[in-house]
């Protein structure tokens, strides 16, 4: 048991280097529309990340989450010059701010429903949020809104990237996803991550410890929109334009099913579900593959995540535990003969 | 001991459900060295008093005072750093953690450090240090490393204790503690409990009447959430309405 759970924990910190060395060779090897989804899908895996503290770590299911994310989009574009580029360390800052205010205000009504009161809670927050850019010309309407000069990385006088480049947005978009993984990892780990661990295990046992779990959960959500955020404000700077479909309950709906396909708990699962997710859907839309049928990509999309919840309970991140535990019920009968 | 000021003072507690009172006027002291025990059949209420003494549920009248201060309106956290502990009847441990997790973090209550973000909980000294005196006191230290959902169930109610006196309480609100166990589990919960007693002031609700009549100090009768008899064990064996009440129904 105990020498099993150190192998495990040994490929655990190999594994994610091999994967963020590939990804850094990556752009040697490929250029132009699998560099652009590549870069997106990390983003989505920022997302992913983000939620899964909400989610994973904290047990708090919330179906609101691509507010923060869509929020932080129009704020990079709303508040950045008309005619001019925005300086990333300010604007960077102001777009997390927003997203990280409107979680604060948020968290601070939705934290005192549990359940599907809470799912639902969050789900209506968010839908105030879509229908303010929908039905209002702050943002451009039901149209959107474009971004029309990316924000510059200035530091002394001098530009450090050019965030209009796209290998060289690869990287920025593949340092931030390595900074937020850390960071969250660490985070788990400190005394702030154990009491969220707690209170997704028993709330009230941690309350009668001495808990006051409230503003646990308050600076967890609040942490959690803030880290949409950078998504979001990643991805307005990528496709240099908005639209209200980034605060959709579709948006919501995808990234909760990116952990439940990677797997819940585990940090590498949010990574692992947001790249699963996203190739799934590329690989549904392939009209050489599908034909006609690739139209209705998303009934198959649907169909495999099906499925994957019913086979794989733990996520794509929990089918090596699922195999060792079949091999060893199998050699357990075996030995019974 | 008897004479210096109990730890805990509970005055014409009341807790309504509606149009029930679960828990009615009832007032008790718990002092240091002394396990006060209290018994009633099911629904008397002992429950909802632990609930309602530990700020889990609110109060309808009466005050709780504890170390001489009034918290009857402080929450359950705030009082839980004031000094109290409670157990639950069913076990409440975090099952995928190991037992000493479990310990550690309830002993991280006492020391809470929210905004340091890139210490390991592992490495805190304050919590670790009052998590292995925990599981040193209760027994609990040989099977540290295990998962504490893998453990016997009365392991996980041994553990239960000591996630309460991990967070260095002076006063413990024990509910059921031996509830399903065997008789030698029994014993050494029995002796656990008798232990604690000293710097600690103990309130043992219970089913199991020969347990309590051996270990109690002190016991009160409670029927449909009022106390009808409170004294020493062979005062309370003695009287004429604990046995009508309670006793005889037991006997029977």
């Amino acid at each position: 048991m105990h020498a099993n759970a150190a192998a495990v924990s040994a490929r655990h910190h190999w594994l994610p280097l091999v994967v963020v060395g590939l990804l850094m060779l990556f752009p040697l090897a490929t250029t132009g529309f699998y560099l652009e989804f590549t870069s997106k899908v990390m983003i989505l895996a920022i997302f992913a990340l983000s939620l899964e503290l909400l989610v994973g770590a904290t047990g708090l299911v919330s179906l609101g989450h691509a507010a923060f994310y869509g929020i932080a989009a129009y704020a990079t574009v709303l508040l950045s010059p008309m005619y001019g580029a925005a300086g990333v360390f300010w604007i960077l800052p102001a777009a997390i701010a927003c997203a990280a205010l409107y979680a604060f205000c948020v968290g601070a009504l939705a934290l005192r429903t549990k359940g599907v009161y809470f799912i639902m809670v969050t789900l209506a927050f968010a839908q105030m949020a879509y229908y303010v850019f929908h039905d209002t010309k702050l943002g451009g309407g039901t149209d959107g809104i474009y971004l029309n000069f990316k924000p510059e990385v200035m530091l002394f006088g001098a530009r450090i990237v050019d965030l209009g480049k796209p290998v060289a947005f690869y990287y920025v978009v593949l340092a931030c996803l390595v900074l937020v993984f850390l960071f969250l990892a660490v985070l788990l780990e400190s005394r702030f991550g154990r009491v969220l661990a707690g209170i997704r295990s028993n709330e009230q046992r941690m309350r009668a410890a001495g808990f006051a779990t409230f503003p646990y959960k308050w600076a967890a959500f609040t942490l959690a929109g803030a880290l949409a955020g950078l998504a979001g404000f990643l991805v307005a700077v990528k496709d240099g334009f908005v639209n209200p479909e980034m605060l959709s309950w579709h948006e919501s709906g995808a990234v909760l099913l990116m952990l439940i396909l990677g797997g819940m708990g585990r940090l590498s699962g949010a990574v692992l579900g947001a790249f699963a997710f996203a190739l799934l859907q590329l690989f549904f839309q392939w009209d050489g593959v599908f034909g006609n049928f690739a139209r209705h990509w998303p009934l198959m999309l649907g169909g495999t995540i099906i499925l994957c919840v019913a086979f794989m309970p733990n996520g794509l991140i929990g089918l090596p535990g699922q195999w060792r535990a079949w091999r060893a019920r199998k050699a357990a009968e075996a030995a019974r003969g | 001991m008897a004479d210096a000021a109990p730890l805990l003072r509970a005055r014409s507690v009341t807790r309504r459900f509606g149009g029930l009172t679960a828990v009615s006027d009832v007032s008790l002291d718990l002092a240091e060295g002394e396990i006060h025990a209290v018994i009633g059949t099911n629904g008397a209420g002992k429950s909802t008093l632990i609930n309602v003494l530990s700020g889990e549920i609110g109060i309808t009248s009466g005050t709780v005072e504890l170390l001489g201060n009034d918290v009857t309106k402080r929450s359950q956290p705030a009082r839980a750093h004031a000094g109290l502990g409670r157990s639950y009847q069913r076990t409440t441990i975090f099952p995928r953690f190991t037992v000493f997790e479990n310990c550690r973090l309830t002993a991280q209550a006492t020391r809470q450090r929210p905004w340091n973000w890139w210490t390991a909980a592992a490495s805190c000294k304050a919590s670790t240090a009052l998590a292995r005196e925990a599981l040193d006191r209760t027994g609990l230290a040989v099977i540290a490393d295990r998962a504490a959902g893998l453990l016997s169930h009365g392991e996980k109610r041994q553990l239960e204790i000591a996630m309460c006196i991990a967070t260095r309480p002076r006063v413990l609100l024990l509910d059921e503690p031996l509830a399903g166990m065997g008789a030698e589990e029994t014993e050494r919960m029995l002796g656990l409990l008798s232990g604690l007693k000293a710097g600690h002031a103990i309130l043992l609700v219970e089913h199991d009447m020969d347990a309590v009549f051996r270990v109690s100090d002190r016991i009160t009768v409670m029927v449909n959430g009022a106390v009808i008899a409170s004294g020493v064990p062979a005062a309370v064996r003695a009287d004429p309405e604990v046995q009508l009440a309670y006793l005889g129904e037991v006997n029977a």
